[in-house]
Parts: structure tokens; C-alpha cells; sequence
């Protein structure tokens, strides 16, 4: 299962959420699918992301949050997992894209490539409902019940460790954050 | 304790005023009041992380949300947040206010603080992070308001030490 093909598959329930991504290869093919001003990617700070997206679902609980987090990103910040669980927002939906793979600084192997189960943790840390998903179409179902439904959800899913040649967009850092904020003001206002 | 009740409700009183409506925290000794403060008070959202980095990522969620928010921890938490600091409240130009209680200073009886207090304002400095003290309660209000205040116009991490002179009764 590819990344992108992931993406795609579930680009048009992402108009009405705020999508919160990590770095690298997520956000350049989240991009490439075309930008929206709905998409803030964190380029860097990495295990923040699913951070962000809990400020985002405790600030908005009316609106849907969703946080496209990596293996790699997410091990680096697991106290995030018991965090999230704690106050378990039904608003916001996080995935994990698992590819075993420090893919975007290189390609070095994580500890999910020797048997860590982000699934597990997810729910022994207490997330309400997590699963782990292998192909495309399960993707898609999972991510329309989450975002049907109204409670914390972890979606793993399981894809290749290949992504874009490059990650630089077109799209500045500080652009895309002031974008982003407006964004959301703007639906404040509506 | 000898945490002074006063003095963190004073702080938290300020905090309010400043329209700060949502607090991360890690407890420390000198942030237990304020801590059951903010989750005594309906109109706070507290959230209790595991690690202060956290808080760097939903103080940014908070602020793209317009909602104001500031960060309760150690000067040791300060030192675990620093990438965070660095690589999301600096690089996307993300106001935070940071309310940091300052250990390892002037009094301190806990040898396993003395350190984080040696480093600690020449991080900030090396950091080009604004700062200044909490250390007498008359001020205290003029002094968070003027931090936040800078927090949002320059769109940056400000620092607030809380200080013993402030917190600790002896």
C-alpha cells in the first residue's frame, strides 16, 4: 500500500477538517494533491504534529481534526499517545502512516520494522478505538467511520517505504502557517 | 507546603485576565496551586502532558484556533522543549507564553535542581527569547500582561521565571 494512493483515496473528506501533517514525505504528497487552506504541514519539530492536532480539537471540539503522523515522528513523542487519550477528543482522527522507515532523513529503519506495534500502544495508552489497516480500501472505511463517528481514533496504516523525490514545495513555512490560522478564523466568523 | 497560595492565585488571576483559556502544564512542586487552579476553573482547559515539548505543539494548535494559551513548567521542562521551541514556536512564528518556575537559583536546598538553574536565563539569552521575573506579587499582573503582550505582537516564545522569592514561603 502506497502512501499517496492513501491520500488520494480519502482527499475529499479532508474539504470540511483542519489536517494537520508531519514532515517530508507526508506533506510533499499530501501537496502534490493539491494545497488547501485547510492544511498546515510541520516541517519539522518532529513528533509534534499529533500535539497540535489535540490544541486544534480542544480549542475547535465543533470541528473536525485530522493529524497525518509517521512512525518515526510518532515514537518520538509516544507520551503524546497517553496525552491525546487522556482527554480523548471525539473530534480528531489521527493516522499513523507506518512505513518502518526514517524515510525523509534517510531511510533508516524503526523500531516498528522489529516488532513495536503502534496499534497496541495506541490503545494501552488508552485511545478509545485503534486499528491497524493494510489496504487502500480498508483505509478509506476506517477514515470515513472515524470521521463519521465521534470518538478518538488511531488509524496505523501500514505502507511502503517510498515517497517523492523531493520535499520542497512552492509553499513557504510561515505562508502556510498564516494561511492556516486565517482559515480556521474564517470559519469562526461563518 | 510552603508554596505560596497567594502568590499562584495571583498569577492565575493575571493569566485570566489576559484571557488565557487554555494551560498545558507538568506539575511541579511550586505549580501545584496554579495547577488545581486551572482545573478547578470551568473557563480553563488544562491539559496534563506527559512530557513539556507537548506543549509547545498545542499552544501552536490553540493559537491557529485564536485561542490564548500559556505553558505552566520547570526550567527543567524548558530544557526538554527546546527543539520544540526552536524548530515550531520560532521557525512558524508561533506566540507562546511560557511561565517557567526558575530552580536552582539563590535558597535552593534540592541538590538535583542546582544545575538547570546555572543554565537557564544563558539558554533564554542564547535563544534570543525574551524574559523577565515574577518575583514580587505587586507586579505580577503588569509583568504577565506585558509578556503576553509581546507574545502576540512579535509572534515568539516569551519567558516569565517564576521565582522563589515569589512562590516559596519559608
Amino acid at each position: 500500500m502506497l502512501r499517496l494512493d492513501c491520500l488520494r483515496a480519502i482527499y475529499s473528506e479532508l474539504g470540511k477538517c483542519l489536517v494537520v501533517t508531519i514532515m517530508g514525505a507526508t506533506a510533499a504528497e499530501l501537496h502534490s494533491l493539491g494545497h488547501r487552506a485547510n492544511f498546515f504541514y510541520l516541517q519539522h519539530a518532529m513528533g509534534l504534529a499529533s500535539s497540535t492536532g489535540l490544541g486544534l480539537a480542544l480549542s475547535l471540539p465543533s470541528q473536525k481534526i485530522v493529524v497525518f503522523d509517521g512512525d518515526g515522528s510518532l515514537l518520538m513523542n509516544l507520551g503524546s499517545l497517553s496525552t491525546m487519550a487522556r482527554y480523548r477528543p471525539g473530534n480528531l482522527l489521527h493516522v499513523v502512516f507506518d512505513n518502518e522507515s526514517l524515510l525523509s532523513v534517510g531511510g533508516f529503519p524503526t523500531a516498528t520494522s522489529t516488532g513495536t506495534d503502534l496499534e497496541g500502544i495506541a490503545r494501552a495508552s488508552g485511545i478509545p478505538r485503534a486499528l491497524t489497516v493494510r489496504t487502500v480500501e480498508d483505509f478509506k472505511t476506517a477514515v470515513k467511520g472515524a470521521l463519521d463517528g465521534d470518538q478518538l481514533t488511531t488509524i496505523v496504516a501500514k505502507v511502503e517505504a517510498t515517497g517523492p523525490s523531493g520535499y520542497v514545495t512552492d509553499l513557504s513555512l510561515v505562508e502556510n502557517r498564516f494561511q492556516f490560522r486565517r482559515h480556521i478564523q474564517s470559519l469562526k466568523r461563518a | 507546603m510552603p508554596v505560596s497560595l497567594t502568590s499562584s492565585q495571583v498569577i492565575f488571576d493575571a493569566l485570566k485576565k489576559c484571557d488565557v483559556r487554555l494551560l498545558s502544564a507538568l506539575p511541579e512542586t511550586w505549580l501545584v496551586h496554579l495547577i488545581r487552579m486551572a482545573d478547578d476553573d470551568p473557563e480553563t482547559i488544562l491539559v496534563r502532558l506527559a512530557k513539556e515539548e507537548e506543549g509547545v505543539g498545542i499552544s501552536a494548535g490553540a493559537h491557529f484556533a485564536g485561542v490564548k494559551s500559556a505553558m505552566l513548567m520547570q526550567n527543567h521542562g524548558f530544557l526538554a522543549s527546546i527543539n520544540g521551541i526552536v524548530s515550531f514556536a520560532h521557525l512558524y512564528k508561533i506566540p507562546l507564553l511560557m511561565l517557567i518556575s526558575y530552580r536552582g537559583t539563590f535558597g535552593e536546598r534540592d541538590p538535583w535542581q542546582t544545575q538547570g538553574g546555572n543554565v537557564t536565563e544563558s539558554l533564554l539569552r542564547a535563544m534570543a527569547i525574551p524574559y523577565s521575573f515574577l518575583d514580587k506579587v505587586q507586579t505580577v499582573e503588569k509583568r504577565v500582561r506585558q509578556a503576553q503582550t509581546l507574545a502576540e505582537s512579535s509572534l515568539q516564545p516569551v519567558a516569565l521565571l517564576l521565582t522563589r522569592d515569589l512562590m516559596w514561603e519559608e
